[in-house]
């Protein structure tokens, strides 16, 4: 089913941009320039969190502290600072994804976890100091708590759903 | 925010560290990490560039728009104060149309477009209204059917069903914007 998704939707784009004429071929090749704008812009923050977050996980700091959740909750300790920061930063969870997928590999129960958690939620928190800043709104009033909230269900949702069709 | 997220990362990192004796990780792991650092940059940009490239045909094409069209009455409902074609509410559709595909960069500048009228619709210029709560709940829990960048790094790591976590992450994504609009709905009707 999964399998079926992407090509659909790559079938009806170009068969709807060849219907409304459009020159589909230097449409991608546009998209795509900014595709690879986009990316240069994020290669100073990758490479600045990404030193950050492996010196962090691998001093076992986390591993260490966390030990006494382990008979409480059970999943793997490696995706708890994957939540706690996937509200703040984008690179930072993907970072942590990174290494949880070369330390597990993809198809582990953990590496199923962690992409879903990456999946289902935004950086809340980001989202909000640009939006708001962008039209200089100061009282937010309501609308952290309610965000944080769904990323909550998000990431509650995605363990309860990889429990179930992982196991 | 980040700025003391990432010294803090950084302090208990090397400091723990070194207080338990891991010197040696740690100086490999300091010469690794912008290695392992383009590694992902390289792996993101494959499928970025890839996707990009697919959704400008969408954009050009006006397939986004089309699309935004068919969500756009199930929004209104949301945004009950915003009139019918009301400019804010083809911005909101454009937003989460693009967020739905995983085009975050083209959502940006919808979601910011959406703000200002928002804003124009809005009496307390300091304060958030309720429609840029709302409008932000369903942008943030943001609908995501397809997560390229996730499926990218599944890919790059050998995973035999790369794709395999879209309906995982649906179902999640999906529950976490009901969850949050529901909250977002009950706090409205208590401030009235």
């Amino acid at each position: 089913m999964s399998n079926y998704v992407i090509p659909i939707i790559i079938l009806i784009i170009i068969i709807y941009g060849i219907k409304e004429k459009r020159n589909i071929y230097e449409d991608f090749l546009n998209g795509a320039k900014e595709g690879l704008l986009l990316i240069y812009n994020i290669i100073p923050p990758i490479l600045a969190i990404t030193f950050a977050v492996n010196i962090f996980v691998k001093s076992n700091f986390l591993n260490d502290t966390l030990l006494f959740l382990k008979p409480i909750i059970n999943i793997p300790l490696e995706v708890i600072p994957m939540a706690l920061l996937r509200p703040i930063s984008g690179t930072a969870t993907l970072a942590i994804l990174q290494s949880i997928f070369s330390l597990y590999g993809p198809d582990s129960f953990i590496g199923y976890l962690a992409s879903t958690f990456q999946g289902c939620t935004d950086t809340t928190i980001y989202v909000l100091a640009l939006y708001f800043g962008s039209i200089k709104i100061t009282k937010t009033r309501y609308a952290l708590i309610v965000g944080l909230f769904a990323d909550l269900i998000g990431i509650i949702s995605a363990i309860v759903v990889i429990s179930i069709v992982y196991t | 925010m980040v700025n003391i997220i990432w010294f803090i990362l950084l302090i208990i990192g090397i400091t723990y560290s070194i207080i338990s004796g891991n010197t040696k990780i740690l100086n490999d792991e300091i010469l690794l990490s912008a290695k392992s650092a383009f590694n992902l940059i390289l792996t993101m940009m494959e499928v970025t560039v890839l996707w990009t490239g697919i959704l400008n045909i969408a954009e050009k094409s006006n397939l986004l728009k089309k699309f935004s069209n068919l969500i756009n009455p199930l929004l209104s409902k949301l945004f009950p104060k915003i009139k019918k074609g009301d400019k804010a509410l083809d911005y909101i559709s454009s937003n989460v149309a693009a967020n739905m595909l995983g085009l975050g960069s083209a959502a940006t500048p919808f979601g910011l477009k959406a703000m200002k009228e928002l804003q124009g619709l809005n009496n307390k210029k300091d304060e958030a209204s309720d429609e840029m709560i709302t409008f932000l709940v369903l942008n943030t829990s943001g609908v995501t059917i397809i997560p390229t960048t996730v499926i990218a790094l599944r890919l790059a790591h050998n995973s035999s069903n790369p794709s395999g976590i879209i309906l995982t992450s649906l179902i999640a994504t999906s529950l976490a914007s009901i969850a949050g609009l529901t909250l977002d709905y009950l706090i409205r009707r208590k401030h009235k």
